[in-house]
């Protein structure tokens, strides 16, 4: 489709177009199949990276996929969501010599999406075990983690408290970077191993609770994510026009119709992650004329990558820096009107308030400063007091011998979908040494 | 400036470069625009006797590319000249007219009968062309016919053929030789023993290039049949040189005038086949893949180099290399090098270890005190060069010759003297 065809070109069109197979061979090619490789041990799933773009190299497409789902069965997402640039592409000997890392990520999802084509599975469902494992929530974590388990043959059940499953990969990564509903597609390529019965709209701790699952299943996986926002607390904030920035961009992927968002015209986001940067980048693509990050340090602390800071600044984003929230302020209709912000200066380590302020005009407010457990219904066996993140072992186990968790849930947590994959798998393997001895 | 013109067995060029009997000389019009881009002389496609030979109506090439489509090898199935023989003579003639200062070769095959090529030459010499060539090495198609390559895998062949143009031409006689034989030495001294003036290779090498695993069959492929074609281009360079450098230092043929073909790209590549003992070079895949003016690349490459080394003529390369050509018995084993890692430069991909780890002398660390780090162990070292083969960086691992103290290796001295196989205790031979 031409790009000019399309109202919200932003939106709609691949952040990294997908490479031609010539494209791939070239970029394969600059590949040097290190030995003990960096780029491995960068990822955090450790993919075998040389060998699976020597195999594109060999023109053997889907051995490449194998070799990638083998570690990470949400291998496109990875390829489409990682930041690379922090991860496997960082660690590139090509990075050392040149300043140019081959393209890891674009090379993953070359590969890997040869299986969104009209092809087999490339695992089968293991030979029945006899057990029963309960996944609860279907984003990454959950989702790796029932598969792994289903290739063992142990029969999983996926609970998931919302309409639709794949988790942030659904609700949270930016539009740009999963265009032609992938999210879906890709959990539908995970299920499609078999064993695994998925229900969705069905929240632990209302709908069902914990305890009962633990009596029901063999072992119980939660991966439950960051359900939660965390609240500034601000004056101001229960004003019409302020909203949390993950709301915002749940409700922009769950429309195709991007005319009917409201999107204002002066926009400000507090925060510093990932999610201020998609809220802003998004915001911008949907015709906001104005938006502005206000993160309460410098650039080198921020949470979004160097790269994503530049994604940013590329689509108009300002960013300011050491910028505090004070108060809201409403204008005469009694929506948003402005927002009054405070110089912060690092203190030996430390961040304060220099007194100085300044007002932005706002007509939106997107509160982006961090996501939390919802735990509150969850039996207290598996959350220790007080934490608000799931405590696990090495092995993923919770404080309850049946029950397991992994992703942005646990502590050490590193909201990251390749993290979350990582964990999911572990747990599997974890689950698997348990219920099969 | 260094001056470039070339005097080949009397056959005067502005410059080495000459095209190579093949397509791009097969007519007037493709040989004119050769001249005008520069180029200092040509050899005439192959022309054989009438009714013309017919080519395949399909495919001809086959080719072996890098990942980013270079041309690495070009395999083809075309045979000599399809057009008349009047015709091919009558724009030769005009050529030369139009271009007295370029080389005008002619290459020739016809059946292996005295008359047949002693017609032939006759009617050449008419044109007023500077020399011809007698094409011995078509490996494809002719070789079936009893010609090309038929007659250069067989010595007396050559010899005969070779005597009976010499008998009828004044003309310069080249011939040119197949390599798809074990040892160029003997078809060269047949040749020389024939009169011949000069010599010139290699010819394209046997070859199949590919096979289409859908339908089975070899590349080019003619209604679902492929047949073996010649192989040339930068793939064949290798085997060029050592032809040409077994026949400048072979004492039968040390002083016969060789023309270096195979592989030539570059400027670089006809200086090394000149330093071996090739006073010009032919070239033909080159220009079949990016067109006649990379000529001007060859000739700005050449001056610059020249003029750097302070050679003034072409003379004072041709051969230069020629004497340090030997054969390993001759080499010293008192020669000891190590590898050195230039940490500066590595960026650590692990190759020289791995490659030295597994198949040969486990002599590059991975660790150094628990850190990724290569370095040469030089008790382990034999100096094979492995590593510097596989590093992608240039001049990251070099080889450092030794030059006093022991060889941790060996536990030996380090001796000065040169000592070669001939001499070693571990020869049965030496008779020491
Ligand atoms: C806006 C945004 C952008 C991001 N962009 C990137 C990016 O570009 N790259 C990247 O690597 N990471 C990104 N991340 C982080 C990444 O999305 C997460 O780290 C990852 O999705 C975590 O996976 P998870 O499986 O642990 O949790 P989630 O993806 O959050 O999935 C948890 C699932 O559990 C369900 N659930 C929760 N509680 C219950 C319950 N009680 N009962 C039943 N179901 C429940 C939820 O409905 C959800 O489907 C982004 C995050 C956000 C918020
Ligand atoms: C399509 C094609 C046709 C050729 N035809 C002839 C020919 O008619 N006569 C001949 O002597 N050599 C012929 N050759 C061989 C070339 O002259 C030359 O020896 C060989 O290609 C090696 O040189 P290169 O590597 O520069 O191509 C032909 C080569 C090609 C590619
Ligand atoms: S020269 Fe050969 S033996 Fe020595 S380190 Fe290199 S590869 Fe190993």
């Amino acid at each position: 489709m031409q790009q000019d065809e399309k109202a919200y070109p932003g939106l709609e069109t691949d952040l990294h177009p997908a490479l031609s197979r010539h494209e791939a061979s070239v970029e394969s090619d600059r590949c040097y199949f290190c030995y003990d490789a960096p780029c491995v041990t960068a990822c955090p799933t450790g993919i075998d990276v040389p060998l699976f773009i020597r195999q594109i190299q060999a023109g053997n497409r889907a051995g490449a996929a194998k070799t990638i789902f083998d570690e990470n069965i949400l291998g496109g997402m990875c390829a489409r969501v990682c930041p690379t640039e922090t991860l496997c592409e960082q660690a590139c000997v090509r990075q050392t010599a040149e300043s140019k890392p081959v393209k890891i990520g674009q090379l993953q999802r070359f590969a890997t999406d040869h299986f969104l084509g009209d092809v087999e599975h490339p695992y089968q469902q293991g030979s029945d075990s006899g057990k029963q494992v309960c996944v609860v929530g279907a984003g990454p974590a959950g989702l790796a983690c029932a598969h792994r388990l289903a290739t063992y043959g142990h029969r999983v059940t996926m609970l998931d408290a919302k309409s639709k499953p794949g988790g942030l990969n659904e609700y949270g990564i930016a539009t740009y970077k999963t265009v032609e509903n992938f999210a879906r597609r890709e959990v539908d390529f995970v299920l499609s191993v078999g064993g695994i019965t998925l229900k969705n709209s069905v929240r632990v701790g209302s709908d069902v609770m914990l305890d009962e699952l633990i009596d029901q299943y063999d072992a119980v996986f939660l991966g439950l994510g960051l359900d939660g926002v965390n609240q500034a607390g601000l004056p101001g904030s229960d004003l019409a026009g302020v909203e949390n920035a993950v709301e915002f961009i749940a409700r922009l992927r769950q429309t195709t119709d991007y005319d009917s968002l409201q999107v204002g015209r002066k926009v400000v986001i507090i925060g510093g992650g990932m999610t201020a940067i998609d809220a802003a980048v998004q915001a911008r693509m949907l015709g906001a004329e104005d938006v502005t990050i206000a993160y309460r340090r410098g650039a080198d602390a921020m949470n979004a990558s160097r790269y994503e800071q530049e994604l940013a600044q590329i689509n108009g984003v300002k960013i300011k820096h050491y910028l505090q929230p004070v108060e809201i302020h409403s204008d005469a209709s009694g929506a948003v009107g402005s927002i009054e912000l405070e110089y912060t200066s690092s203190v030996s380590g430390e961040l304060q308030g220099t007194g100085e302020k300044i007002q932005i005009e706002a007509d939106t407010i997107y509160m982006a400063i961090g996501q939390t457990l919802l735990a509150g219904q969850l039996a207290s066996t598996v959350i220790e007091s007080g934490a608000n993140r799931v405590t696990v072992d090495s092995a993923y186990r919770t404080g309850h011998q049946k029950v397991w968790a992994g992703g942005d849930c646990i502590s050490g947590g590193e909201d990251l979908t390749v993290a979350a994959v990582q964990d999911g798998k572990l747990a599997a393997e974890s689950i698997h040494r348990a219920i099969s001895a | 400036m260094a001056d470039l013109s070339n005097n080949f067995v009397g056959i005067k060029s502005p410059n080495p470069f000459w095209l190579a009997s093949a397509p791009p000389t097969d007519k007037a019009f493709n040989v004119n625009r050769a001249f005008e881009a520069g180029w200092g002389g040509v050899v005439w496609k192959t022309l054989g006797e009438d009714p013309p030979i017919v080519n395949v109506n399909g495919p001809r090439y086959g080719a072996v590319h890098s990942a980013d489509r270079r041309l690495i090898g070009l395999n083809n199935i075309e045979l000599i000249t399809d057009r008349p023989l009047e015709v091919n003579l009558a724009e030769i003639r005009q050529v030369k007219r139009d271009w007295p200062d370029r080389a005008m070769v002619v290459s020739l095959m016809v059946p292996c009968e005295e008359k047949n090529w002693k017609g032939i030459l006759k009617r050449v010499e008419d044109t007023g062309a500077d020399g011809v060539e007698l094409n011995f090495g078509c490996p494809h198609g002719m070789s079936e016919r009893g010609m090309g390559a038929a007659v250069g895998q067989v010595p007396e062949y050559i010899e005969m053929v070779t005597r009976w143009c010499k008998e009828t031409t004044d003309l310069p006689v080249i011939v040119k030789l197949t390599p798809n034989i074990t040892d160029i030495r003997f078809p060269a001294r047949a040749a020389k023993a024939g009169g011949a003036d000069a010599v010139s290779l290699i010819n394209t090498v046997s070859s199949i290039v590919s096979v289409d695993l859908d339908t089975m069959a070899p590349q080019p492929t003619i209604d679902g049949k492929g047949s073996h074609g010649g192989y040339c281009g930068p793939a064949v360079k290798p085997i060029a040189l050592n032809m040409v450098a077994d026949i400048a230092r072979d004492a039968e043929t040390a002083d016969i005038p060789i023309s270096g073909i195979g592989g030539v790209t570059t400027w670089r590549d006809a200086a090394e086949f000149m330093a071996l003992g090739a006073g010009n070079v032919q070239v033909c895949t080159a220009a079949m893949t990016y067109g006649f003016r990379v000529v001007d690349e060859m000739i700005s490459g050449l001056n610059n180099w020249m003029d750097e080394k302070g050679h003034a003529t072409l003379d004072s390369v041709v051969g230069k290399a020629t004497p340090n050509v030997t054969d390993w018995q001759y080499l010293n084993l008192n020669y000891v090098t190590k590898a050195r890692i230039d940490q500066d430069k590595c960026i650590q991909c692990g190759r020289c270890h791995v490659v030295c780890e597994d198949t040969s002398h486990q002599a590059i660390t991975l660790k150094v005190d628990g850190k990724r780090h290569f370095e040469v162990i030089d008790e382990e070292c034999v100096g094979c060069n492995l590593c510097v083969s596989v590093c992608p960086v240039e001049d990251c691992i070099t080889m450092e010759e030794l030059t006093t103290g022991v060889d941790p290796r060996t536990e030996n001295d380090i001796r000065r003297e040169y000592a070669n196989w001939t001499t070693h205790a571990n020869n049965p031979m030496s008779g020491s």
